[in-house]
């Protein structure tokens, strides 16, 4: 066992921690529910053949999870390197 | 030789994996030679089953273990690249290889659920557990529940809804993989299943988690390439660029035109017409928050060298899953667009008796199944299909609204309808088996080690030695297999149709515990027991209730309903019991002791290694 953390350097690396869980989810939610209520309005924007609300279903919300995992695994990594809790 | 790899199997991953990609290409090249010099269709097939299984049944050989951390965890040695692959192929079923496809053939936008719902989890993995759960270091997911809430009842509990979202499953894998290796090698179901069952022990048995992991990445492989050859076809032959996930758009459009055509009332494109909004939503969040409580997907992030590692693998683990199903939706538009022109290009829009593709007929008339469904009748022969049509007026042929295709032959029989070779055929079928074969392999870990590491070592035998402990978990693992087959044996109907149940299941029963493990604190161990229980009495209340009704008979009229809501998204209601009952008990309870807030403390920080450590 590493020797125990300052609680006040806990405390905040747990802070931005949690901060950063909170954008993450809102962004999950956002591509995950909140986008497809549009999707009849959205459907009449067609792009290359493609109507806008069933691409966001079929490939545009898929993408953004992608992007969003590793964005905030690199967050993380940063946030955790910055309170010097990260693995050596 | 299998010994003076092992040291450095993990260094030399790049350069082993590149071989078997090589030699797989090669193999097919190979078959497509074989179909050209006029190589019996049915030797081309056997020989995709004999090399796959084959090749798993080595790796599966090499990967042999008698260290314990091995067996269970990997050796948590796997990188994060190799162990997205490994997740993809543990999480990507038979039934999303073979059904995907066809669910959004038949549903449309509504089917899109499903494709959201079981990509949009990994973020949850991601954000809220894996990494958390890896830093614990446990072995299981109920070995966790155990130790953050004080011990066998909490562990018990989650023991019981593991076992009931996970047992299931594994019976339709089970099934599924017979379905397969019947129909590609021609045998009876019966034998088939046994097929199945040695396709999965040979990965499983001897090297545990670790040879496992190493035959699901190489079963990813087989999966994606048998899943994208097809769908890269389709889009050459129609546009003239292989990049099916953008030339789709121009199939979407012609599909609308055809629909106009031919009178269809449920346009491809338009939402909420197979399904209401509020369930269209409500499935999502179940097919989300269960992917985040199933113990196979969340044991796998137990396997990462580091915390670091095991959120990185999350998002590979989403990629390769990602390319799978951002193509299923492709496929579905390809599939139809081709089934549709049929009809389009005939006269009146209807296709003549004497017309009718051979694949109709080779699919409609398999014993047992039906498959194919034109003018109500199973797809036999010609003059059954014209006797029943014109017995509902149809002379001379029918039109596309007769036909019913059942959404698990669209992706197995895709290559015959768009006139592919037999050595597509073969892959496609090798590729179905390889995505059940490598899902059983997971939750059958889950199971086995839940009974072998959790009832057993923790709470029958705790001085038992290494040695006693993997005999134990190797005969366990064996048994629940061998369970598993003969019970897919029977063809149970209502168990193949629980396995979208396991979602809601899951979810229900293990989110809230495990997310308010690490994230509050305050949750105490009475809390999290009662609120598991509610979680999944709801879950189940609901279920048994909506599906059958209290006299375990399905349309008896006893059967209920809550806002309207389906019985596959019943973890609606459960989720939130939980959270509910989790958070509400904790309050009354009084706060865990010091000792268990500075063991959630070091749970939340990177540094300082497994805090769970294991002894052997």
């Amino acid at each position: 066992m590493s020797e125990k953390l300052p609680p006040e350097v806990a405390e905040a690396h747990w802070n931005k921690t949690r901060s950063l869980m909170i954008t993450a989810l809102l962004i999950w939610a956002f591509f995950s529910f909140f986008i497809h209520f549009f999707v009849v309005p959205l459907n009449n924007i067609v792009i290359a053949g493609f109507p806008l609300g069933f691409y966001m279903a079929a490939q545009g919300s898929l993408i953004v999870f992608v992007v969003l995992i590793f964005w905030f695994a690199n967050r993380q990594n940063k946030i955790d390197e910055e309170f010097g809790v990260a693995e050596d | 030789m299998a010994l003076s790899m092992k040291g450095d199997f993990t260094d030399n991953l790049g350069k082993i994996y590149g071989i078997y990609v090589g030699g797989f290409a090669g193999f097919v090249i190979l078959m497509a030679l074989a179909s050209m010099v006029g190589v019996p269709d049915q030797f081309i097939l056997w020989a995709y089953m004999a090399a796959t299984i084959g090749i798993y049944a080595f790796i599966g050989i090499m990967s042999r273990t008698a260290v314990v951390s091995e067996y269970y965890v990997a050796g948590r040695s796997v990188p994060a690249v190799y162990n997205g692959m490994a997740t993809g192929a543990d999480w990507m079923s038979g039934a999303s290889f073979v059904g995907m496809a066809g669910t959004l053939f038949v549903l449309g936008y509504d089917g899109l659920s499903y494709v959201l719902g079981w990509t949009g989890g990994y973020v949850l993995v991601a954000v809220l557990l894996a990494p958390y759960l890896r830093k614990f270091g446990a072995y299981t997911v109920p070995d966790f529940l155990g130790t953050r809430y004080g011990g066998n009842a909490a562990r018990l509990v989650g023991i019981v809804v593991l076992f009931a979202c996970s047992f299931t499953y594994i019976t339709a894998q089970v099934y599924a993989s017979g379905i397969i290796a019947s129909q590609f090698l021609g045998i009876d179901f019966n034998y088939a299943v046994f097929a199945g069952l040695a396709g999965i022990l040979v990965c499983s048995m001897l090297g545990g988690m670790k040879a496992v992991t190493w035959t699901q990445v190489a079963q990813y492989i087989v999966l994606i390439v048998a899943y994208l050859l097809p769908a890269v076809w389709m889009s050459t032959v129609q546009f003239g660029i292989p990049i099916p996930q953008l030339t789709y758009g121009g199939t979407l459009s012609a599909i609308a035109e055809y629909e106009q055509m031919l009178e269809v009332a449920r346009a491809h494109v338009v939402p909420f017409q197979a399904m209401t909004p509020l369930n269209y939503f409500t499935l999502i969040f179940c097919l989300m928050v269960g992917t985040a409580s199933l113990p196979h997907i969340l044991m796998r992030f137990f396997t990462t060298p580091t915390v670091r590692e095991a959120r990185k693998s999350v998002g590979w683990s989403l990629f390769f899953i990602f390319l799978l199903y951002f193509t299923a939706p492709a496929y579905a538009a390809f599939s139809k667009y081709n089934l549709m022109g049929l009809f389009a290009n005939a006269e009146d829009f209807r296709l003549a008796f004497t017309a009718i593709p051979q694949w109709m007929l080779n699919w409609g008339s398999i014993e047992g199944h039906q498959l194919v469904t034109i003018c109500g009748v199973k797809a036999e022969s010609v003059a059954a299909i014209q006797a029943a049509c014109e017995g509902l007026g149809f002379e001379g042929g029918f039109p596309y609204q007769q036909l019913t295709l059942n959404n698990d032959m669209i992706v197995l029989s895709t290559p015959s309808i768009a006139g592919m070779p037999i050595w597509v055929v073969g892959l496609v079928g090798a590729g179905g088996f390889a995505a059940a074969l490598s899902t059983a392999d997971g939750l059958l870990l889950a199971i086995a080690n839940a009974l072998s590491h959790d009832v057993y070592y923790k709470m029958i035998d705790p001085k038992a030695d290494t040695k006693r402990r993997l005999t134990v978990a190797k005969v366990l693992l064996v048994i629940v297999a061998i369970a598993a087959a003969l019970l897919a044996q029977t063809k149970p109907a209502d168990i193949l149709s629980m396995v979208a149940w396991a979602f809601s299941i899951a979810a229900a029963g293990l989110f809230a515990p495990l997310v308010l493990g690490v994230w509050w604190k305050r949750t105490t161990n009475m809390g999290a027991i009662l609120g598991m229980i509610a979680g999944f009495g709801v879950t189940m209340f609901y279920l048994i209730g909506n599906v059958y009704g209290f006299d375990f008979q399905k349309g008896t009229g006893d059967e209920f309903t809550w806002f309207g809501i389906a019985a596959i998204s019943s973890g609606i209601f459960g989720v939130p019991a939980a959270f509910i009952v989790t958070i509400v008990v904790s309050l009354f309870t009084p706060a865990p002791s010091q000792e268990m807030q500075e063991f959630v403390d070091r749970l939340r920080t990177p540094k300082g290694g497994n805090m769970m450590v294991q002894t052997h």
